[in-house]
């Protein structure tokens, strides 16, 4: 109580001290909240990006805790060294050529401009005129590119080999994510057309979908996974603690990655939405996870840790493409179907022997989709026919490109370790660094 | 002389262990090792596909003792491992041939 109390009198102090800085010119009427300086403004919005962006950076730790743990300990120094070039290929490739190809010149269009020489930071020492410091919204949208390539990772992981994966992600950081981003975030067509998609349900999570289904399927199963008489084989999690710990690293980072989509928290309405996002979700996640547990507990009368935490992620995936307008029992409810559909889904996978590690496509890809749809619910703004037509166009673009590298690799340089290779472990095979030397015997 | 081997469920080791110094054993060696019997393992389920635990953990316990107290050394065992559930576990006699202390240089029942 007396914590709310004085959590009041801070928001009061802080209009007070708004209408101050702001000055007479400023005024507000009653009804609306006072609005700050130009300058403190400027602060303040790129303080979120900043902030905002180093959450988002550090989900590309989530990511690697959690692809480490779930898969073989014979494969764990493979998939963190791919985790860390991912992120450091995303952020090279963003700069060179994604962010002028997503935010610059679209206009409407399909596409941004496209130049060889790299994005332009604002001078040393000097602001934009615009709203915010474009360095630190370049920086907050590379962490957002860098998880869509970490969503593949995971999901193709244990048989692919280290280049061919590390071109793949030259391509979808550096051309793929950055033209369909553009569709929407960069003010393109698909903003015209009235589609909606606040944080990524779809522009990040179900490219980085697609992008992973389409490599499963070039790819193929993991050898033994799937047996000739249609049994599932289930090849073992290396590391549950740290496959938590990288889902309770990427559910924090989620507070920046839905939080700061605000882009901008230079009013007292602005950070009121976004406190009210971060309450969302955290409460889509938490969602997410109960139904996971009363469903696995139902369906197989025995809970799964892997499970529940996929539930988590897609309790967050499902609440981003809308995470402002839903009350807390809407949030909890969209956020606890993305965690149905994880249920569902990795057995469906199964069944159609696509073989996703970490469970990355149920996850990002369907609850990303689910995410898309579920605006409708809330949003009075999105119409469910933009939503399909943006989910249309990302399916078929994502698919489409993403087939055509995945193919052009594998009937050139190869994209699958051999069968031996395979067996002994990718980190022997092909790195020869393994991430237990003094536990694994070889048969992982 | 015999070599008695036995497979036992692994949380029981203690309990064995105190029954047979309580009849004289003097010395035991164990290994945990994995393996099936008749029921052929155990079924569980991962990320919503079921599978067999084909080997279950077990622990080997292996007493070298002169031939006189095998009926005891094995009763004290079945005593102390069982726990009449399935999965308790094996006891094997072999005739042992030899045997040496390797610091004395002694050998037979001497070196037990």
């Amino acid at each position: 109580m007396t914590y709310s109390l004085n959590k009041g009198k801070t928001v009061a102090a802080l209009a007070v001290t708004a209408a101050l800085i702001a000055g007479p010119s400023f005024a507000q009427d009653a009804a609306t909240p006072a609005s700050v300086a130009k300058e403190t403004a400027y602060v303040f919005n790129t303080l979120l990006f900043l902030i905002g962006g180093f959450l988002v950076m550090f989900m590309a730790a989530g990511f690697a805790m959690l692809e480490a743990g779930l898969v073989r300990s014979k494969n764990v120094s493979m998939q963190c060294l791919k985790n860390i070039a991912l992120y450091s290929i995303a952020g090279i490739m963003y700069y060179w050529i994604g962010y002028n190809l997503m935010y610059t010149g679209v206009d409407g269009g399909v596409m941004g401009t496209f130049s060889l020489f790299g994005y332009g930071f604002d001078e040393v020492g000097k602001g934009a005129d615009g709203s915010y410091s474009t360095a630190s919204d370049w920086f907050f949208q590379m962490a957002f590119v860098a998880a869509t390539a970490s969503i593949v990772s995971g999901t193709v992981a244990e048989r692919l080999k280290l280049w061919p994966f590390l071109i793949f992600t030259v391509v979808l950081t550096g051309i793929i994510y950055p033209i369909s981003g553009s569709w929407h975030w960069g003010a393109g067509f698909l903003k015209e057309a009235g589609f909606n998609d606040f944080a990524g349900s779809t522009i990040v999570h179900s490219v980085g979908g697609w992008a992973a289904l389409v490599g499963a399927i070039v790819l193929g199963a993991r050898k033994g996974k799937y047996t000739a008489d249609g049994r599932v084989v289930p090849m073992l999690a290396s590391n549950i603690p740290l496959a938590t710990l990288g889902t309770f690293i990427l559910w924090m980072g989620w507070f920046g990655f839905n939080g700061a989509s605000q882009l901008a928290m230079g009013t007292i309405g602005d950070v009121s939405d976004i406190s009210r996002i971060f309450a969302n979700t955290n409460l889509a996640a938490a969602g997410g996870v109960v139904a996971t547990l009363i469903l696995m507990q139902i369906m197989y009368g025995k809970l799964d840790v892997t499970m529940a935490l996929n539930g988590a992620l897609a309790g967050l995936v499902s609440i981003t493409a809308e995470p402002l307008t839903p009350g807390p029992l809407a949030a909890i409810l969209i956020g606890a179907a993305g965690g149905g559909i994880v249920v569902f889904a990795v057995p469906l996978l199964d069944k159609l022997k696509i073989d996703d590690v970490v469970g990355a496509i149920p996850v990002h890809l369907f609850a990303g989709i689910w995410g898309t749809i579920a605006v409708v619910f809330t949003n009075s703004g999105a119409t469910l026919t933009a939503q399909l037509y943006g989910i249309a166009c990302y399916a078929v673009f994502t698919v489409v490109f993403s087939a055509i590298v995945w193919l052009a690799l594998k009937y050139t340089i190869g994209i699958r370790v051999s069968e031996e290779e395979e067996a002994l472990g990718l980190d022997r095979s092909e790195i020869g660094v393994e991430a237990y030397p003094e536990f694994t015997f070889g048969r992982g | 002389m015999k070599f008695v081997v036995a497979i036992i469920k692994p949380f029981k080791l203690d309990e064995v262990r105190e029954a047979l110094s309580a009849i004289g054993v003097q010395g035991l060696t164990v290994t945990e090792v994995k393996g099936y019997g008749r029921q052929k393992g155990q079924s569980e389920i991962y990320r919503g596909a079921e599978y067999a635990v084909q080997f279950v953990p077990k622990l080997k316990l292996e007493i070298a003792v002169d031939s006189s107290v095998v009926p005891q050394v094995v009763e004290a065992i079945r005593e102390a491992a069982g726990t009449g559930q399935i999965g308790d576990g094996k006891v094997f006699v072999l005739d042992l041939e030899q045997s040496m202390r390797i610091r004395t240089g002694e050998t037979g029942a001497e070196a037990l």
